[in-house]
C-alpha cells in the first residue's frame, strides 16, 4: 500500500512539506491525559515536571512524543492497560501486534491489555518515517523496538513505584503478568501501582528482554478486537453518530475532471429528508452534486431525482482497447532505462523468448464504502476518518476550510478495509467531505456533515492499479542462462504530482512500477519504463508494483525453465545461490510442506510454484490447479513465509491467507476496471467480481523460524499467488497466461 | 408511520415506506451493527433475519417488513440466541475477522443456515459453501469462516 522505500532516502524538501501536517496541535495537553482518562482508566506517565526530572537526573525531555509512554498506555486501577495504537486497523491486525509488543515489555498480563486509536497527535506519526502512516507494511517493523521501548519504561517506572513503596532495592524486584513481586512475598498489580508510577521521571534508556525470554510476542494471538467484530459491536467510521449529524450523497461527474453544464434539482429537493443540494468542486478540477439529507437513503433518493448535464469536453475521454493501442505503440520506443545491461547477446542467443503482458486497471473495493464525517466550528474542525494517513489528510483539510492545520483535529476510526484507497496523495474523499461541509454551512447547515460514497461511487471513483503493459525480449542458452533480458514497462506513474513523487521518481522512472524486477534473479537486464500521462487517477493497490511485476518475473523465470526441462523450483535455487537465503528457506518450506516432486497429483493437475520477496518479507507458493470445464481452478495453496520473527504467526497466517485471495482475485473473469468514451464500465461486485468462499482454496501456511526484528507482512503474501497459479495452468495447457485476468484461448 | 418488529420490540418509524430495512436500522433506529456494503443484495454485509431467513437488508423495503420479525447482529449474538452464540463462539475461536466489515452479514448467514438445518444434521462442506456464497470478505477470511461454520455445527449438533 505503499512503496519500497527508504525513510533514508525522504528528502529535505519533502519533511518540510509533511512538517506542516506535523504541526497539528496535540488533541488534548499531554498533562491532562491523567484527568480525562480518570472514567475509563488511569493514565501512566505524564511529562514530568521539568524540576522532578532534574532532580531525578532524569532526561525524559530529550524523549520525542513518539517515546513517551503517556500517550501510549494507560492503566486502570483494576489493572487493565489500554494501548494507544499509532495506526490505522484495517484488518491487518496491528491492532493487537503493537500491544502484544508493548504488553512484552511492560509484563504485562495479556487478559487485561485493551487496545484503542490514534489520532493526528505528533506523538503518533511513524518514528522513521515521521509522518502518519499506516502502508507498506511497515506497522509491526517500524514500531518494533518503538512500542517495546514504551512498554519497557512503563516497567520501569511501576518498578521504582512499588521499590519506594516497600522502601527496598530496585534491584530486588521482578514483574510478572501484570504485577511487581518482592522479598518476602511481596506482590503488587500495576494498578495499585500506576499512579504513583505515574508521578516518576519517564527513564531514557532501558534494557529489552532478549528474544529468547519472549512469552506474549511470538505466541499466537486471538485478535483484540475479535469480539466486537463478531458481534456487530465494532464501530467503523461509517458508525460515526453526532448530534444533528446529517449525511451527503454526491453526484460525481461521469468522466473525471468534467463539470456540469445544468442542473435541475427541483425533484431532489422535493424528496422527504433533503435538506440541502450542494454544487462543490471534486477531484481533479471536476465539479459535482452533493445531496444533504437526513440520512443516506434519502440522500440517495435526491441524487437519484437530481437532472444533470455534463460539459465532459474539455476532458480526456480514455478509452481502455485504445489506450492499450497506445501502451503497444509506446513500448517500442526509447524511453528512460535502468538496469541497462549489455544488450548485444540477444541477437546471438541459441534460445529466445519474447512476452507480452497486459495487466488491467484494479479497484480495491474495500467492504467499506470510503467516508468522512466532518465537524466545523468557527476556529476549528474536526473529522472521523478511516485513514492512512492523519497528517496529511488533516493539512488537506486545513487547505479546504481556510484553517490552519494545527485546527484539524483527526480521529482515525476503525476501517473496513482499505489495502490502500485510504491513503490517497490528494486527500480526494477527505477533501470532498470538507468541501460538502463548508458549503453547507455556507448554505446554513451548521452540522456535522457525514459524506458516504456508495459502493458505485467507489467503483467508479478511480484511484485504481494502474494499467499496464509489459514486454520482455530474452535471450538465454540450453541450460537456461540468461544472456540478455530487455523488457519495457508502459504504465502510469503512481507517486509523479504527488508529494511523493519527489523521491519515488527518479530519472523519469517511478520506483512503485518497477519494484519486484530482477531481484533475486542475478539477470543481465535492460529496463525501460514509459509513464503515460492518462486521466485516469491511480494509486497503489495492495503489494504496489509487485502486483504486476511478481507476475512477469515469475511467469517468465518458468517459462525458461519449462523451455530448457527443467524443474522450476531446481531452477529458481540455483538463481537464489548463497545470495539469496530466506528466499531458499521459504520455497524450501513450501516445497517440503506441499509434498511437491513426491506426492503424486489427482489426474488433470499440476503444480505451480512462485516466490517474491516484497516489503522486506519473502513468500513462497506451492499450488495444485486444474482446469475445470475450461475455467482454472485453483485447489491447494501451501506457502512458505519469511518474516523474520513472526510477531503474531496467528495475524500472519490470516494475511498470507488473505492477501492469497487477493491475489487469486486478480486472476478470476471479469477482474477488470475498463473504460468507453471517458466512463468506468463497471459499478458494483456483478461487474467488478471479487472471490467469494466458493473461489477459496485450501491453503496453509508455514512460517520460516527466525529472531531477527521483524519484516511486515500486510502485503508480501499477494505477489506470488497469480503467478503461482499461471505456472501450474502453463503446464498443463502448454500455454503461458500473460493477459490478467486470465483467459484461456 | 410503519410498525417495525426489530429484536422482538416495536418501533414506530416515520420513513417512506420503500426505505430499506438496512437503513431504518442504521440511521433511524441507530442499530449499526448491520453494515452496508453494495446496497445491491451483492455481497450480504447488510444480512438480517426475516421471520427467521436470511434477506438483504439493502434491497428489501421495510413494507416488506410489515407484521414480520426482523432480527439484527446485535440480538443474534446477545447471547439469547443458542445458534447465535455458537456461532459467535466459533467466530471468535477462529479468529475470523480481519477488518470485521462483513462479518455481521456473515455471521447472520450462517446462524439461518444452522437453524435451517434438520435436528442433528450436521452440514457438509458443499453445504456450509453454498450456504455462505452470498457473503462478499474482500479480506479473504474465507478458510477461517468455513472452519467457524463447522465447529459451530459440531457444537449444536
Amino acid at each position: 500500500m505503499f512503496p519500497n522505500l527508504d525513510h533514508r532516502e525522504m528528502p529535505r524538501a519533502l519533511q518540510h512539506l509533511l512538517a506542516r501536517s506535523r504541526q497539528v496541535a496535540p488533541t488534548m495537553p499531554r498533562r491532562s491525559f491523567l484527568k480525562l482518562a480518570g472514567a475509563s482508566g488511569l493514565a501512566l506517565a505524564v511529562f514530568p515536571h521539568l524540576s522532578a526530572a532534574q532532580a531525578a537526573g532524569a532526561t525524559a525531555s530529550g524523549l520525542k512524543p513518539t517515546q513517551q509512554p503517556s500517550a501510549f498506555v494507560q492503566i486502570a486501577p483494576n489493572g487493565e492497560v489500554t494501548v494507544t495504537i499509532n495506526r490505522l486497523e484495517f484488518g491487518q491486525g496491528v491492532q493487537t501486534g503493537l500491544p502484544m509488543l508493548l504488553a512484552e515489555e511492560l509484563d504485562a498480563d495479556w487478559s487485561l491489555v485493551r487496545s484503542r486509536n490514534g489520532s493526528s497527535d505528533p506523538a503518533y506519526i511513524d518514528p522513521l518515517f515521521g509522518i502518519h502512516l499506516t502502508g507498506g507494511s511497515h506497522s509491526i517493523k517500524n514500531s518494533f523496538t518503538q512500542y517495546r521501548e514504551l512498554g519497557a519504561r512503563a516497567r520501569a517506572m511501576l518498578l521504582s513505584a512499588a521499590a519506594t513503596r516497600w522502601n527496598v532495592d530496585v534491584l530486588t524486584l521482578r514483574t510478572q503478568a501484570g504485577a511487581v513481586l518482592g522479598p518476602g512475598g511481596r506482590k503488587a498489580g500495576y494498578g495499585e501501582l500506576a499512579e504513583a508510577a505515574m508521578a516518576l521521571p519517564v527513564p531514557e534508556k532501558v534494557t529489552l528482554k532478549n528474544p529468547k525470554d519472549f512469552r506474549i510476542i511470538g505466541r499466537p494471538t486471538t485478535r483484540l478486537d475479535a469480539r466486537a467484530k463478531s458481534s456487530g459491536r465494532q464501530d467503523f467510521g461509517i458508525d460515526t453518530r453526532l448530534p444533528g449529524q446529517l449525511t451527503a450523497v454526491v453526484a460525481h461527474p461521469p468522466v473525471f475532471g468534467a463539470r456540469l453544464r445544468s442542473l435541475d434539482d427541483s425533484a431532489a429537493r422535493a424528496v422527504k429528508g433533503v435538506k440541502a443540494v450542494l454544487r462543490i468542486p471534486v477531484d481533479r478540477n471536476g465539479e459535482g452534486v452533493a445531496v444533504v439529507a437526513d440520512g443516506y437513503w434519502p440522500a440517495k433518493q435526491g441524487r437519484d431525482a437530481l437532472k444533470l448535464q455534463w460539459d465532459t469536453a474539455a476532458v480526456e475521454k480514455v478509452d481502455s482497447e485504445r489506450l492499450l493501442a497506445q501502451y503497444r505503440e509506446l513500448a517500442g520506443r526509447p524511453g528512460p532505462r535502468t538496469f541497462d545491461a549489455d544488450m548485444a547477446p540477444l541477437a546471438s542467443a541459441p534460445r529466445q523468448l519474447e512476452a507480452e503482458f497486459v495487466f488491467p486497471y484494479l479497484a480495491h473495493a474495500p467492504m467499506e464504502p470510503l467516508n468522512c464525517t466532518v465537524q466545523m466550528t468557527d476556529e476549528r474542525a474536526e473529522l472521523w476518518v478511516g485513514t492512512q494517513c492523519p497528517g496529511l489528510d488533516a493539512a488537506a483539510a486545513a487547505r479546504v476550510l481556510g484553517i490552519k492545520p494545527e485546527q484539524v483535529t483527526m480521529h482515525v476510526q476503525m476501517a473496513g478495509g482499505g489495502f490502500g484507497r485510504r491513503f490517497v496523495g490528494t486527500s480526494d474523499y477527505v477533501v470532498e467531505a470538507c468541501e460538502i461541509a463548508k458549503a453547507a454551512r455556507g448554505a446554513g447547515l451548521s452540522v456535522p456533515v457525514r459524506t458516504l460514497w456508495s459502493r458505485e461511487d467507489d467503483i467508479k471513483g478511480g484511484y485504481y492499479r494502474p494499467m499496464h503493459l509489459h514486454r520482455a525480449r530474452i535471450g538465454f542458452d540450453e541450460r537456461g542462462n540468461v544472456l540478455a533480458w530487455d523488457h519495457v514497462i508502459v504504465g502510469q506513474s503512481i507517486t509523479t504530482g504527488t508529494v511523493f513523487g519527489e523521491f519515488q521518481v527518479k530519472n523519469g522512472i517511478d520506483a512503485t512500477a518497477t519494484e519486484g524486477m530482477r531481484d533475486p534473479y542475478p539477470l543481465p537486464m535492460r529496463l525501460t519504463v514509459h509513464h503515460p500521462k492518462v486521466n485516469v487517477p491511480v494509486l497503489w493497490w495492495r503489494s504496489v508494483g509487485s502486483t504486476h511485476t511478481a507476475y512477469v518475473m515469475e511467469t517468465l523465470i518458468d517459462e525458461i525453465a519449462r523451455a530448457t526441462n527443467q524443474d522450476p523450483v531446481a531452477y529458481r535455487m540455483r538463481h537464489f545461490g548463497d545470495k539469496y537465503p530466506r528466499h531458499r528457506a521459504a520455497l524450501q518450506l513450501a516445497v517440503d510442506q506441499s509434498g511437491y516432486g513426491k506426492k503424486q497429483l489427482p489426474k488433470g493437475r499440476a503444480w505451480g510454484v512462485a516466490v517474491h520477496q516484497s516489503f522486506d518479507s519473502v513468500v513462497a507458493y506451492v499450488v495444485e490447479a486444474s482446469v475445470v470445464e475450461g475455467r482454472p481452478v485453483l485447489h491447494r495453496v501451501t506457502s512458505g513465509v519469511h518474516c523474520n520473527l513472526a510477531v503474531n504467526p496467528r495475524s500472519v497466517e490470516a494475511q498470507v491467507q488473505g492477501a492469497a485471495v487477493m491475489g487469486l482475485s486478480m486472476c478470476l473473469p471479469g477482474a477488470a476496471i475498463t473504460l468507453k468514451d471517458g466512463e468506468v464500465q463497471q459499478s458494483n461486485f456483478g461487474d467488478f467480481p471479487v472471490p467469494r468462499i466458493t473461489d477459496m482454496p485450501q491453503i496453509s501456511v508455514h512460517i520460516v523460524p527466525s529472531a531477527e526484528p521483524p519484516t511486515g507482512m500486510g502485503e508480501p503474501g499477494l505477489p506470488p499467488l497469480a503467478p503461482a497459479f499461471a505456472n501450474a495452468i502453463a503446464r498443463l495447457t502448454g500455454r503461458p497466461l500473460r493477459e490478467l485476468p486470465f483467459k484461456l484461448a | 408511520m410503519s410498525m417495525l418488529n426489530v429484536n422482538g420490540r416495536d418501533h414506530s418509524v416515520d420513513v417512506d415506506p420503500a426505505t430499506p430495512i438496512l437503513w431504518a436500522l442504521r440511521d433511524t433506529l441507530g442499530l449499526n451493527g448491520t453494515k452496508f456494503g453494495c446496497g445491491a443484495a451483492l455481497c450480504g454485509a447488510c444480512t438480517v433475519h426475516l421471520d427467521g431467513r436470511a434477506i438483504r437488508s439493502c434491497v428489501t423495503p421495510i413494507s416488506a417488513a410489515e407484521g414480520k420479525k426482523i432480527g439484527t447482529i446485535e440480538a443474534v449474538t446477545d447471547g439469547s440466541d443458542r445458534v447465535g452464540a455458537a456461532v459467535h463462539a466459533a467466530w471468535v475461536k477462529h479468529d475470523v475477522a480481519q477488518c470485521g466489515y462483513c462479518q455481521s452479514g456473515q455471521i447472520m448467514s450462517a446462524t439461518a443456515f444452522l437453524k435451517s438445518l434438520p435436528k442433528g444434521k450436521r452440514p457438509t462442506a458443499a453445504e456450509i459453501e453454498s450456504a455462505m456464497a452470498g457473503n462478499i470478505c474482500r479480506c479473504g477470511t474465507y478458510a477461517r469462516i468455513r472452519a467457524a461454520v463447522a465447529d459451530a455445527a459440531a457444537t449444536l449438533a
